[in-house]
């Protein structure tokens, strides 16, 4: 009750606060006079009796001050404070604009990178308690986390103690019949209870119900929201339809919801059960299923790895043929998901951070400037009774000011700049990465955004006072405006450029070491000529292809219709892969002659048309090629690549004339008649495997992948082999059609790569920037300070070449100094990210050596035109001046 | 002159309601009155009177109008109200079981 009546009186007072002013004023005189008369009636002089009155009184200011605190609001002073702060800013545009401009950089940047981390690295999965969730893999030296078979599975699920559930998935490209002729449709083959693992319920129909994914039940597939949608308009008398998949109809029992995800699944339509076993399945050496499984509660990782090592183990001892060497790894789900790209998002998040840095020292440096000119005015508003936190609280307020304008420019940039950065990651890339849907501002973003933004105000409000602590009030007032203000200024002023190009060192190394890796990843000898080739898969209904016959003949079909298009000179075809796409299939084989004692051989297998090599133009080490008639007719041979050769045969002993066997199912022997340069089949920064190539036509297959070599435009080639396999069949479906260049620099490792050396690289240009500013800063705000000495040297006869040299000298220092520090950082911070390079040592010596120069390059240039002026001081006019 | 820390700390509050029960003041008159009725020993920094009469007012404990003194000036004069002698009556209780408190303590010791 008090404290309302309380509040409507001041809210009364906040309106005739012009007459309360007055008022106090006339009420305070009248005091004054009053004093001064009794004063004067005791005999005091007139002249003294005026100041014994005023200092009786005390501080008339401040009392007056005091008497308005009393009756005013807490938010007026704030008010006042921020009303003085924007008219501060507002009269120095120039400060602020900048200030103002590198905050909304630091921090459009680092909030932007953190949206990314936060999507991909901190939102937990949108499953049921996603952390009990694992990835389940059988493990072979060549291959850790390989994807298990499927008596396997069933075996692991039986015996193992914990996991509450244990299910299998598979990515299928499903052949879809359409009125349209057929497509190629995204698809995943999972176990019955793969929903309820993840704990996801259908948006509508139901679930697959046990036993649902074997051979004897009717097929049945649920449908991804967007297949929904897009294909079936989003009716609800979807359930029930029937949809042909690899020319089985389907029955739809349920749509999935729309918010669900699972990176593995890419973007698939058709989620079908496994239908299991199909012919992969029923050899427990053929290896297809990813496993997922959930912890049972308290079971540990650790626990259930040692529980799957103890039943591979097992299964070892029972299936030595097919097992051997097969063991266990377990590993959190999100590890699976999102492991590639965390070092990457976190080298960015550190990019973004140091630049954020850099922009704060640099606004630091820039406050500073200004308290040393405003050196004067707090000594006389402190003098005029400003009280110490009243002082305090106005460079709060200013770094407030400052700090909320950056923030909410960069806010907003950071807006813009996820939208720019999700746009340019490319869409097939994007679907790897459902979890970036979910890209944008949320609360935590938002509570990063609002620590960074204190973390710069905490840094702005204290910097100002520090060098003008309100002792030396009376310093600053007795002071000229030329006085030797400069050199506290001076002292912090340098060493927060010393940081500056220390940090800028270290950005700009780490770019110049990830620019380095790309370019290496870019020019190591991939074993063939990637340029004017052009690739597309196809895909060919197995009721009328899938005999040997009609597959060799739709190959050799394929081949001559290729070869007819304008430009084209040579066109091969291959099974199981090509170069760049890192296709897993590998077989396991025994040299004939040699003892063997149960021993799996993985390699990689790609069966390849006679014309395959010479398309690629692949060199050819020893031996020859496949011929045109080599077919199963004929004896089995084979080609290696160097890599094998290397691994299975010592130096003195030539590969070619060997013979093969696959294990542990016995063939005809299989001769080598070739050897091949490495082709880079998979990643680019990973060493190339040893690779066995079998003849196609010894192995025919009615789906494969297309290279034609052009003299012309490969691209535009691509729409040209599309209309000629589709007038060969209609019910051919072509998919993945990429130029040979696209694929890649398209191929994740390329563009993660690629995506960090620039944005690294974009930061550290940023930080190059704003250091040189810095130092320019630095170096004019010394020189302005030290005009009259500098005069005075010239005056007395000091050449302008050695003032040139004083100044240039002092710049030449801090940028010795920050460099050197910068140059320990960057050797740490390149150890950091080391699993990031490719080709290149964390120390290496020609980029940090490029660095140090481009550093001192710009530190000269930024010191040049301060020290230019102060050679060219006119000594006269800065005596007379001063 | 005595500092402000000279005296307890919330007695100016006490010492104005106290002068002004007998007759409605001025600032001036009020600083006069606390020095001559405690015989020079209490004399305050005297503009500190102004703030702490502007907290009265806004309490409702003293008001105030313009009014013509003697000498036909323009001058504040402050009235205790019904509630600042209600006040003053609490805060004189309450300052005597201080005092006394502090005799007691001070004489067994």
């Amino acid at each position: 009750m008090d404290s309302l009546l309380l509040f409507f009186r001041k809210l009364a007072l906040l309106f005739r606060r012009e007459k309360f002013d007055s008022e106090m004023e006339e009420e305070m005189a009248f005091h004054h006079e009053q004093k001064e008369k009794a004063l004067l009636a005791d005999g005091v002089a007139p002249e003294s009796a005026h100041y014994a009155a005023k200092r009786q009184f005390g501080n008339a200011t401040q009392l007056k001050e005091q008497a308005q605190e009393v009756v005013s609001f807490r938010f007026e002073t704030v008010l006042q404070d921020f009303r003085f702060a924007i008219r501060q800013l507002r009269k120095s545009p120039g400060f602020a604009f900048t200030a103002i401009g590198m905050l909304a950089l630091g921090l459009c940047a680092s909030i932007a990178i953190f949206a990314f981390v936060d999507a991909a690295l901190i939102k937990p999965l949108p499953y049921r308690d996603p952390s009990r969730l694992v990835g389940v893999f059988e493990s072979i030296p060549e291959c850790p986390q390989c994807p298990l078979s499927y008596p396997d599975y069933l075996d692991w699920k039986r015996l193992n103690t914990v996991f509450s559930s244990l299910d299998v998935f598979q990515r299928n490209g499903f052949l879809l019949s359409t009125p349209e002729g057929a497509q190629t449709a995204r698809g995943l083959r999972v176990s019955d209870g793969f929903l309820g693992t993840l704990g996801i319920t259908p948006f509508l129909g139901r679930d697959f119900y046990p036993g649902e994914d074997l051979a004897a039940a009717q097929p049945a597939v649920l449908l991804s929201y967007a297949a929904w949608q897009q294909r079936y308009g989003g009716k609800q008398d979807v359930l029930g339809q029937t949809v042909i998949l690899d020319g089985v109809p389907h029955t739809i029992i349920g749509v999935l919801p729309g918010k669900f995800q699972f990176a593995p699944a890419r973007s698939a339509e058709f989620w079908a059960t496994l239908h299991a076993p199909n012919s992969c399945e029923v050899r427990r050496s053929c290896h297809g299923l990813n496993g997922i499984g959930r912890l049972k509660d308290g079971v540990s990782i650790q626990t259930a790895l040692a529980d799957t090592k103890s039943i591979a183990a097992q299964l070892e001892i029972q299936y030595a043929d097919s097992n051997r060497g097969q063991g266990a790894a377990v590993s959190p789900l999100i590890e699976v998901i999102v492991g590639d790209i965390r070092p990457i998002l976190l080298v960015l998040l550190g990019g973004a951070g140091l630049l954020l840095l850099i922009a704060c020292v640099n606004v630091t440096s820039l406050l500073l400037v200004r308290s040393e000119g405003r050196r004067r005015e707090i000594a006389v508003r402190g003098a005029l009774g400003a009280s110490s936190t009243r002082l305090l609280r106005q460079f709060a307020t200013e770094g407030l000011v400052l700090v909320a304008a950056g923030g909410s420019m960069g806010i907003v940039l950071a807006g813009w700049l996820m939208r720019f950065l999700t746009r340019l990651i490319p869409s097939d890339m994007l679907a790897d990465m459902p979890y970036l849907q979910g890209l944008g501002f949320n609360l935590r973003v938002g509570i990063f955004a609002f620590s960074m933004a204190i973390f710069c105000m905490a840094i702005f409000s204290g910097v100002p006072t520090w060098p003008l602590s309100l002792s030396s009030l009376r310093g600053g007032l007795a002071e000229a405006t030329r006085g030797s203000s400069g050199n506290s200024w001076r002292r912090l002023g340098s060493n927060l450029v010393v940081i500056e190009i220390a940090i800028a060192m270290v950005l700009l190394v780490g770019a110049g070491l990830l620019g380095k890796s790309l370019y290496r990843l870019l020019h190591i000898n991939i074993g063939f000529r990637s340029d004017h080739l052009a690739t597309l898969e196809i895909d060919a209904p197995d009721a009328v292809y899938g005999n040997d016959e009609p597959s060799m003949a739709l190959e050799r079909r394929v081949i001559r219709e290729m070869a007819k298009l304008p430009g084209v000179q040579s066109v091969g075809v291959s099974y199981l892969g090509i170069p760049m796409d890192g296709n897993g299939n590998t077989t396991w084989f025994r040299i004939i002659g040699r003892p063997w004692h149960g021993e799996h051989n993985d390699t990689p297998q790609r069966n390849v048309s006679s014309s395959y090599f010479t398309t690629l133009q692949a060199k050819l080490v020893r031996g020859r090629y496949f011929n045109e008639n080599e077919d199963t007719s004929k004896p089995n041979v084979a080609i290696v690549n160097q890599a094998f050769a290397k691994k299975y045969f010592s130096s003195d002993e030539d590969a070619i004339g060997k013979q093969l066997s696959f294990v542990p199912v016995a063939t005809k022997p299989i001769e080598i008649v070739g050897v091949v340069e490495d082709i880079k089949e998979g990643p680019l920064d990973i060493a190339t495997p040893p690779v066995l190539y079998f003849p196609l036509n010894q192995n025919p297959s009615d789906s494969f992948t297309v290279v034609a070599r052009t003299s012309q435009s490969e691209a535009s080639l691509l729409p040209a082999m599309v209309a000629a396999i589709h007038q060969i069949d209609g019910h051919i479906a072509v998919l993945n059609e990429v130029t040979m260049t696209d694929r890649i620099n398209h191929s994740q490792t390329a563009y993660l790569h690629h995506s960090s050396a620039w944005l690294v690289g974009g930061f550290a240009a940023i930080a190059l920037l704003l250091s040189a500013i810095g130092l320019y800063g630095v170096v004019a705000y010394s020189v302005s300070q030290r005009t009259r000495e500098l005069g005075i040297r010239l005056a007395l006869g000091a050449q302008p070449r050695m003032v040139y040299q004083l100044v240039m000298k002092e710049a030449g220092w801090l940028a010795a100094a920050g460099v050197a520090i910068g140059l320990a950082c960057s050797i740490a911070a390149a150890t950091l990210m080391r699993g990031l390079l490719f080709g290149v040592r964390s120390w290496d010596v020609s980029t940090l050596a490029a660095v140090a120069v481009v550093l001192g390059a710009s530190a000269l240039l930024a010191s040049y035109v301060p020290a230019r002026r102060a050679a060219s001081l006119d000594p006269v006019e800065v005596l007379r001046s001063e | 002159m005595a500092k402000k820390s000279d005296l307890l700390p919330g007695t100016l509050d006490m010492l104005i309601l106290r002068t002004l029960k007998r007759a409605s003041q001025h600032g001036y008159g009020i600083a006069l009155s606390i020095k001559h009725l405690s015989d020079d020993v209490l004399t305050v920094e005297e503009g500190s009177l102004y703030p702490a009469l502007q907290r009265l007012l806004l309490r409702g404990w003293v008001k105030a109008e313009w009014k013509k003194t003697e000498t036909n000036r323009r001058a504040r004069f402050y009235t205790l109200t019904t509630a600042g002698r209600k006040q003053l009556g609490a805060e004189l209780s309450q300052f005597e079981q201080m005092i006394a408190a502090i005799g007691r303590v001070l004489q067994d010791a």
